[in-house]
């Protein structure tokens, strides 16, 4: 019965999304978009289940004195902070349990949880985003090596596409009369991205689509079965 | 008698003024919806009017302003509160710069009708349909006995490799499940992934972290986790906070996932289910952290960065059919073949349009580009 259960839901419900594509009438026609709300509403719920899951896990760790212990400290004082000040201060549109605290708002600029969001989780999720920056140059190095054939090739189409895309590409190929324009570095780099990597793209996504209709197929007609744990 | 002549000539002047202004205003059901939709059309050549208003009835006399629409834009798709199979009676009011009405209310009326089938989504259900048979086809074939070669995914074929090398080594093994949530299927697909590499976990005694960054996540990877441990026959090595919640942030997420990589240094990394940015920012940490890194994404801008870092790269369908692959099964491996020849019907199509488009014929591109 554990078994057949999760099954059964699992082909109900999918067998009506996949109807409900291509059936406007009533009932088909909004219940992809009902059944959608309901994940929300789940979702939204268990929000709270992660927490309480990070909470126990930090504590956890703490009290058994784990390594690097003292980071964890730090994890559950931050959440802790800003879960009393979102309680008790509220958010910019939410008022708080001691309401708009104009006291408050005078001495920060915004409210307590705002301040924080803004002044300081902001730039460090901005700072995590741009090691982007520096992660694409050391990912670059390697992988532009001439060691191979194809990697020859993604080497002068990296090479070309980068100069294409910044102001030396036009200053490069400037001199070339406007009767040879496609040799014109911008004109190549917008070729390759244009046509090469759209191609590639789209092939990727075509195949993606099948696989995402083999799965889904599997998983409905109840073949897989991992997600249940392979039972 | 005298009157009804002036009434004639002002009807037949009218007509003929509204006829050389070619004003027009109609309404038809919207097609391929659920009856709660109606188009409304009007064509107006006529320079005084400034300003158009719709209104519109279900009894024919009290009518509601509907819409203040530009008279540009010579459409308007009603939607509010329209339900199937009642008539409903439309007006369209013009009015000169001054607000003044310049003639009488056009009037329409129409039926919105709910339709049973979409027929813009032909293609697709034409497309669905056949490879659902095909792959319906070669599961029933290869629960039948009959042999079907698949062919080898490197990435995948590594994982117990993985696994072995980070016993050996004494040093545990992460899985980052994407940072999207249940309802995508590449986070289903990595869970799936999820549930043989614990297994194997399981079977070597090794450690497993999954860290998560949606709650909905967190308890369906903990419930696979367990399950894997269970059909493993080692319940009791199941540690439940070796699944834990992170952050819903995105970078949040992956400062917290770099940390666990930069601290505990697993001896393998799998990421596998849907990345945005944060992808080459955890592949990268990886590889500096010299773990053994297997990836997976049908994202296609974030494929180059996985192949950039790591060691392995499930592209695209491989994420899909990685967990098909791995359980060896005949009707799951069926289902895969039954993909390729989906795949074959699709390379034909393209070529049978290409050749057709060449020769002036467009019926085969038009029937795909129909929505």
């Amino acid at each position: 019965m554990r078994r057949q259960i999760p099954l059964f839901i699992t082909f109900f419900i999918g067998t009506i999304i996949l109807v409900s594509e291509f059936i406007p009438h009533k009932p088909f026609g909004n219940i992809s978009t009902t059944l959608g709300g309901w994940f929300l509403i789940i979702s939204g719920f268990a929000i709270i289940l992660g927490q309480l899951n990070l909470f126990k896990v930090n504590l956890t760790k703490i009290s058994r004195k784990a390594p690097n212990w003292q980071y964890y400290i730090i994890s559950l004082v931050c959440f802790l902070i800003m879960l009393v000040c979102g309680i008790l201060w509220g958010t910019l549109r939410q008022p708080g349990l001691l309401y708009n605290s104009e006291g408050l708002v005078a001495f920060f600029g915004l409210k307590p949880f705002d301040y924080i969001f803004k002044y300081l989780f902001e730039n460090l999720s901005a700072t995590m985003f741009s090691l982007l920056a520096f992660f694409m140059a050391s990912a670059s190095y390697r992988a532009f090596r001439a060691r191979n054939a194809e990697s020859t090739l993604l080497l002068v189409a990296a090479v070309l596409v980068m100069l294409g895309r910044t102001t030396i590409g036009s200053t490069l190929t400037g001199w070339i009369p406007d009767s040879l324009t496609y040799l014109h570095l911008p004109n190549i780099a917008n070729f390759i991205m244009e046509y090469l990597n759209t191609a590639g793209q789209r092939a990727i996504m075509i195949c993606a689509g099948l696989g995402v209709i083999g799965s889904s197929l599997r998983i409905i007609l109840g073949i897989e079965r991992s997600y249940l744990g392979g039972r | 008698m005298k009157i009804f002549y002036l009434f004639f000539i002002y009807f037949f002047i009218c007509a003929y003024c509204l006829l050389a202004q070619e004003i027009s205003f109609t309404a038809e059901d919207n097609p391929n919806d659920d009856g709660t939709g109606i188009i409304l059309m009007w064509k107006i050549e006529e320079e005084n009017v400034e300003k158009i208003i719709i209104e519109r009835s279900s009894d024919g006399t009290n009518f509601i302003e509907i819409a203040n629409p530009m008279i540009s834009d010579e459409q308007y798709l009603d939607v509010q509160d329209i339900k199937p199979n009642i008539k409903y009676f439309y007006q369209l009011n013009l009015y000169n710069r001054n607000g003044e009405e310049i003639i009488s209310p056009l009037q329409t009326t129409v039926f919105a009708k709910a339709e049973w089938f979409n027929s813009n989504r032909y293609p697709l259900f034409l497309m669905t349909v056949l490879l659902a048979f095909a792959i319906i086809y070669y599961i029933v074939s290869a629960r039948k006995g009959k042999h079907l070669f698949i062919r080898r995914i490197s990435g995948l074929e590594t994982i117990e490799e993985a696994v072995g090398r980070a016993t050996e080594l004494g040093k545990p093994l992460l899985f980052v499940p994407g940072i999207l949530d249940l309802d995508d299927m590449q986070t289903l697909a990595g869970l799936n992934i999820l549930s043989h590499l614990a297994q194997k976990v399981a079977q070597y005694e090794s450690t497993l972290y999954v860290p998560v960054c949606r709650s909905m996540v967190l308890s369906t990877a903990k419930e696979i986790v367990k399950e894997s441990y269970l059909k493993a026959g080692r319940p009791d090595a199941f540690n439940p906070d070796s699944v834990f919640y992170l952050t819903d942030d995105q970078f949040g997420y992956v400062a917290g996932v770099d940390g666990i990589i930069m601290r505990e240094k697993p001896a393998a990394n799998f990421y596998l289910g849907a990345f945005y940015a944060e992808s080459l920012i955890l592949a990268e940490t990886g590889f500096e952290s010299g773990a053994i890194q297997i990836a997976g994404t049908a994202m296609p801008s974030q494929i180059p960065f996985f192949v950039a870092a790591c060691d392995y790269t499930l592209i695209g369908e491989e994420l899909f059919a990685a967990s098909a692959y791995l359980s060896n099964e005949p009707a799951q491996l069926g289902s895969l073949k039954g993909q390729d020849v989906g795949k074959a019907i699709i390379i034909i199509t393209f070529l049978a349009g290409i050749v057709l488009e060449m020769f002036g014929i467009h019926f085969l591109k038009e029937f795909f580009t129909m929505h």
